[in-house]
């Protein structure tokens, strides 16, 4: 009987109930959109750090993050690869190049350079064979979200000559949805070809990527590393990843002003949902104060309002999180990167149940509060 | 409940109102009882003092002196919480305005005195079903209170107030909503209803045609009870 009351109350005022599942809906579709690109800028921030098949990265002392660092003189990687225990190491590059397009114009690019023989850090999500194309002079692999933003989108991007660096440069791979947390798109270069469009000297690099020899443990390694090698920060894959990621979302301040937005979003949408629960108890204060009168325990009428905010919020969930698959597909197509993970989705529901039921609190403070002599003074 | 055999006591009930820094004595020392099986309206002009009686009968408001038993229970100085119970156990209310849920069907409003007990599905919905047609309502079942005119919604109030059987029927003004045919023909319903199951009633009314059908008034004024007159048959 109390879901039988709870529904017919939230019924009876179909306004207002489209206003509640409206703050709900609200609520939902901007906790998950700020949450989803929160969710994939952090993706987008260590992509590659989190593709390469290395366990350990070393960069110059004070590496804050993967996207911007000093190099590393050509000697160092030869000290690595004297440090007992590294199984492989291979030199990467990591800096920021200007991309000349076709008609003309600049863009500023993200240059990894990479060993196509061995691929630790290479691109993934590319074609098979398009690898090969890598190894020879003077060739870059972009990915096709980019084509347009570098200019080559008219030719379909492969076997575009563009210049980078002004050095000239063809397009012989696509990847697909590697993204960029910078507004500078990744292109893909073997280690001498990103030599050549960065300007740095032979032997340097930005990192050195190394994998432990078989029975090596990679915290014993990186380790050893620290100690074998002076004025380097050696970093597991998980560590590096972590400190760039932290770096980006909350040193920048960028995650923190889209948990900001996502903790609006809940707070606002909570509001509206209390002010409407609460105005609907109000609508049917009459009715509690008989219950009281009757004799219903707190309990059973506390039970018709959480059966309300419940209510009002799977309606909501269910709308609101077919709203943000839609944008989380339309911004797919887009630049933009929202990921709204399973793990998310389903933590959303719980949060809107949450705040739904939390918004309730309000109205069941103040049917607490009904006197039920109210019902003999014509309440 | 054994017909005869008192139900619902007060003795010394006293109340007094505080507004702002002033008193206000609403009840001066009452005492009533009322056994089962019998009528008792509560009659007096308006600020006499009536509702605040009922209500304190009703276990709804605590006196500030006195003491009111239910069913020979003790309800001095209970807390809230167990003054509920005793309402759900031992009383059936009917309001002035009926009180009906707008949202609910005639037979939901009475399936909820009965939820409230505990009772649900399909034994409650028969037994709201078997009230309402106790009050001429069976046809009337699946209707909203919005369709239905005052008398039965009065009917439909008198069904819930019923259904659970309890041992006193407490009515405010049942009948002041009503035109004065369809007001008896409700007390007529009432008293039938509740004298057949043995319950005492008290009813607070300012109608005197309904006096016919009480076996004692009770007239209060200025919070003291100046008449207290059983009914010659």
């Amino acid at each position: 009987m109390t879901i039988r009351i709870a529904l017919r109350n939230l019924l009876h005022d179909r306004v207002r109930l489209a206003v509640t599942l409206t703050g709900v809906v609200f609520a939902v579709v901007l906790i998950a959109v700020q949450g989803g690109l929160f969710v994939g800028f952090t993706q987008a921030t260590t992509c590659v750090i989190d593709n390469t098949e290395a366990e350990i990265w070393v960069a110059s002392r004070g590496v804050r993050n993967f996207d911007v660092t000093h190099p590393l003189p050509p000697r160092k990687f030869h000290q690595i690869l004297g440090v007992p225990g590294v199984g492989r190491a291979e030199r990467v590059i990591v800096r920021f190049a200007n991309w000349k397009k076709p008609a003309g114009g600049r863009e500023s690019v993200e240059v990894v350079g990479f060993d196509p023989g061995s691929g630790l850090a290479r691109p993934w999500n590319v074609p098979a064979g398009a690898m090969a194309a890598l190894k020879l002079p003077d060739t870059v692999a972009v990915d096709a979200l980019y084509l347009e933003k570098l200019g080559i989108a008219g030719g379909k991007g492969v076997g575009e000559a563009v210049e980078i660096g002004d050095r000239r440069a063809r397009v012989v791979a696509l990847t697909s949805g590697i993204r960029s947390f910078t507004t500078s798109p990744y292109v893909f270069a073997s280690y001498e070809n990103a030599l050549r469009y960065t300007g740095m000297e032979d032997g340097q690099c930005t990192y050195v990527l190394v994998r432990p020899a078989p029975g090596v443990a990679v915290e014993a390694l990186r380790d050893a590393i620290r100690r074998n090698v002076r004025d380097v920060d050696v970093f597991t894959r998980e560590e590096f990843a972590g400190k760039t990621r932290h770096y980006w979302m909350f040193t920048t301040g960028a995650g923190m002003a889209l948990l900001i937005a996502a903790s609006l979003g809940l707070v606002v949408g909570g509001v509206v949902v209390a002010q409407t629960l609460y105005a609907t108890t109000m609508d049917h204060l009459a009715e509690f104060g008989t219950l009281r009168a009757m004799g219903a325990p707190g309990g059973y009428i506390h039970r018709i309002i959480v059966i309300q905010a419940v209510a009002a919020a799977l309606v909501g969930y269910g709308c609101g999180i077919v709203v943000s698959f839609f944008l989380v597909d339309l911004a797919a197509r887009g630049g933009a990167s929202i990921v709204l993970p399973p793990v998310l989705a389903v933590g959303l529901f719980f949060l809107t149940v949450v705040m739904c039921v939390t918004a309730g609190l309000v109205s069941i403070r103040k049917v607490t509060t009904i006197d039920p002599a109210m019902v003999f003074r014509g309440a | 409940m054994t017909a005869g055999e008192t139900l619902l006591e007060a003795k010394g009930v006293a109340k007094t109102f505080t507004l702002g820094k002033v008193e206000v004595p609403a009840l001066r020392g009452v005492d009533v009882s009322v056994r089962g099986g019998e009528v008792c309206l509560l009659m007096g002009p308006s600020g006499s003092g009536k509702t605040t009686l009922l209500s304190i009968l009703g276990c709804i408001l605590s006196p500030s002196a006195g003491s009111v038993s239910v069913m020979g229970r003790d309800t001095a100085g209970l807390p809230e919480r167990e003054l509920a119970k005793v309402r759900l156990a031992h009383i059936g209310f009917i309001f002035q305005s009926y009180n009906l849920f707008p949202t609910l069907r005639a037979v939901e409003n009475v399936q909820v005195a009965l939820d409230l007990r505990g009772v649900s599905g399909t034994d409650a919905r028969d037994r709201a079903l078997a009230a309402l047609a106790s009050v001429g309502l069976a046809d009337k079942a699946d209707v909203l209170p919005r369709d239905l005119s005052g008398g039965q919604k009065q009917r439909v109030a008198i069904a819930r107030a019923l259904v659970a059987e309890p041992a006193v029927i407490l009515a405010d003004e049942p009948t002041a909503a009503l035109d004065s045919e369809t007001g008896r023909a409700v007390i007529a319903l009432v008293r039938e209803l509740a004298v057949t199951r043995g319950s005492s009633v008290v009813i607070v009314t300012h109608d005197p045609r309904i006096a016919d059908f009480a076996d004692r008034v009770v007239r209060i004024e200025d919070g003291r009870i100046v008449a207290n007159g059983e009914k010659t048959p």
